[in-house]
């Protein structure tokens, strides 16, 4: 059997979606899947990667690692990869994925495919899917001649199933060696949003200049809260300084894929269409019936924003029961 | 202090994106090329730099068919880098092969202290090159940066993370660092800064000279396909009462996605 290494983030002390993903494709793709835990808040994480598909775990219980350092994770991850003789690897590509696994790829002689949304095995050998421009196409990568095989995948892209039962017995703890460190971190500033990333929300509700002015997006916040998802922009409103640049969706913000997106007083601008096109259902709201965003859409309103969006919130309320 | 900025050449983001034949790749026939935006950022933190420590030198470094790189880094030296240098390749390279050929000639022009790079290029959302060609150098990185705070030979780095989170860090110079958006305005390139740039010094160096070539390539790209095709729009009808009830009916029944 293969071995197979899957970095195991973990936010709050839960295994994050995309990790479980990643966990539970290995284990059906019949390799011996290997989880790598960092940080000693990685506990629960551990156990939870035992019970989506993990042979077993490597947690390195150390306080060192319950923040995001680029040279003690490299560190980390490459024993892990060494002592588990893994040649395939995966890993989210988040912050932290695209982060370390390319200059852990460097460090390993190896090529990484990253920001893909699909993936195979072909005779031993990782092949990706992954947008090219954004979205406007797609490519398949193949890391065939690579001596590691490095994926990094986005989240929302791969089915999960329940769990099963956790095996505490298959947790191994594994050392950080020491390392001289260059870098350093001062402290972490919390974003204005608990909410789920862009690029991990299922649903998203995004607004563009069509709302007029920056107080407006309250509207999207609370049809966001219904739902339980995450609110995104169009760049018009990112650069007229309403919204941060984190939540700007496009060719030049975040490529986003999730279940819904709702675009809201969005024209349908190439480049925003490059970053969202890969969404599975696209609502248009807008009053011109001629907006390039209808062209992408699943289901379309055309009308005045401010009359519909709170009608639609008021119906989320209703079916959702709340 | 000498700074190397990474450019890649990118379609402008207008590109309507057409397919070879058999999905070989991309047809890039008549295909405006442009500065990455994120290198802007790069560009544009590396001259503020400059600007406010004199005697800083600041090359522009880019791989790719030596008629469009060249383009590319006449706009950077137009902003104001001093000096250019083409790695000259005219096929597609993994990025491990454009990493290496990147440090070997930024190791040919000497001493580098620091590197600075978009934080991805917006034709493969690869985010690679910059941490990679750290690895290769053996100095430390920070990737996504909106912050930026030079003393010295210390730096404070803010990184963008999920969420609207930021990290920040204090690391020392060697370094390489990646830019986002937010980091600063990056200037357009003035009429002088255009005309002296035409002045300005382009060192050229050979991929296949410093070592990589297709044979090197440890990752390929093939099949190129395009989205499919998605089912025509289903426009709702009646009054705003009547499109909102529908559309929350649809989602939850029909599409089940809430
Ligand atoms: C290099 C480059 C990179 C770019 N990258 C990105 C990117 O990453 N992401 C991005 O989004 N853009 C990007 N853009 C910008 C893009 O070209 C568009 O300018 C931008 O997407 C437009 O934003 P918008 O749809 O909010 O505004 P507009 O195009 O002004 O559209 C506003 C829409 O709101 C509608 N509207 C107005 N009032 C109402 C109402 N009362 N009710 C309903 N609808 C209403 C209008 O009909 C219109 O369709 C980029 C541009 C360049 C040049």
């Amino acid at each position: 059997m293969n071995k197979l290494v899957v970095f195991c983030e973990h936010q709050s002390h839960n295994l994050k979606r995309s990790s479980i993903e990643l966990l539970q494709f290995g284990r059906s793709k019949n390799f011996h899947v290997v989880g790598v835990v960092l940080g000693s808040e990685g506990s629960a994480a551990a156990e939870q990667a035992t019970a989506n598909g993990a042979h077993e775990v490597l947690w390195f219980d150390d306080a060192k690692l319950n923040g995001y350092n680029p040279e003690l994770f490299l560190t980390a991850l490459e024993v892990g990869i060494k002592q588990s003789d893994a040649r395939h690897v995966l890993a989210p590509a988040s912050s932290i994925g695209r982060d370390v696994f390319p200059r852990l790829a460097a460090r390993l002689d190896s090529s990484v495919a990253s920001d893909c949304v699909a993936l195979s095995v072909d005779d031993n050998a990782f092949v990706a899917k992954k947008p090219m421009y954004s979205g406007k196409c797609f490519a398949q990568v193949s890391l065939k001649d690579s001596p590691y095989q490095i994926v990094l995948m986005r989240a929302n892209q791969l089915p999960v199933a329940a769990a099963g039962s956790s095996n505490a017995g298959a947790i191994k703890k594994a050392a950080l060696p020491d390392v001289s460190l260059k870098t350093i971190l001062k402290e972490v500033v919390k974003g204005a949003s608990e909410k789920l990333d862009l690029t991990e929300a299922n649903i998203i509700v995004s607004g563009g200049r069509g709302l007029k002015e920056a107080g407006n997006f309250k509207m999207l916040e609370d049809m966001a809260n219904v739902l339980g998802a995450t609110v995104g922009a169009s760049r018009a409103v990112v650069d007229s300084g309403w919204v941060s640049h984190s939540m700007q969706v496009g060719q030049t913000g975040k490529t986003v894929a999730p279940t819904l997106y709702i675009a809201v007083g969005i024209s349908g601008a190439i480049q925003h269409l490059a970053g969202m096109t890969g969404s599975k259902v696209i609502v248009a709201i807008n009053n011109d019936p001629n907006a390039p965003i209808f062209q992408k859409a699943t289901y379309g309103i055309v009308g005045d924003l401010f009359d519909v969006v709170p009608k639609l919130t008021e119906e989320f309320k209703k079916l959702l029961h709340k | 202090m000498k700074i190397f900025v990474g450019i890649k050449q990118v379609p402008d983001t207008e590109t309507k994106i057409k397919l070879l034949p058999n999905g070989a790749g991309v047809d890039l026939t008549g295909v405006k090329w442009v500065v990455n935006p994120y290198d802007e950022f790069a560009i544009e933190e590396a001259v503020k730099i400059k600007e406010k420590n004199p005697g800083t030198q600041v090359f522009a470094i880019t791989l790719g068919p030596k008629q469009r790189a060249s383009e590319v880094l006449r706009t950077a030296l137009a902003m104001g880098c001093d000096e250019g240098v083409v790695v000259n390749s005219n096929i597609e390279l993994d990025n491990l092969s454009v990493a290496k050929a990147l440090t070997a000639a930024i190791k040919a022009e000497g001493a580098c202290d620091l590197l600075l790079l978009g934080k991805l290029a917006i034709d493969d959302n690869g985010s690679a090159v910059g941490p990679m060609v750290a690895e290769l150098l053996g100095t430390p990185h920070i990737s996504v940066v909106s912050k930026l705070e030079l003393s010295g030979s210390t730096l404070k780095v803010e990184r963008d993370v999920e969420g609207g989170a930021k990290e920040v860090f204090e690391v020392s110079t060697p370094c390489v660092l990646t830019a986002n958006k937010g980091l600063n305005m990056p200037r357009y390139a003035s009429l002088p800064g255009i005309m002296k740039a035409k002045k300005k010094v382009l060192k050229e160096y050979e991929a296949e000279a410093l070592g990589v070539s297709a044979s090197t390539a440890k990752s390929k790209m093939a099949s190129f396909s395009m989205p499919e095709d998605k089912t025509a729009v289903k426009m709702l009808t009646g009054d705003a009462s009547a499109q909102a009830q529908e559309l929350a009916r649809l989602l939850r029944e029909d599409a089940k996605v809430i």
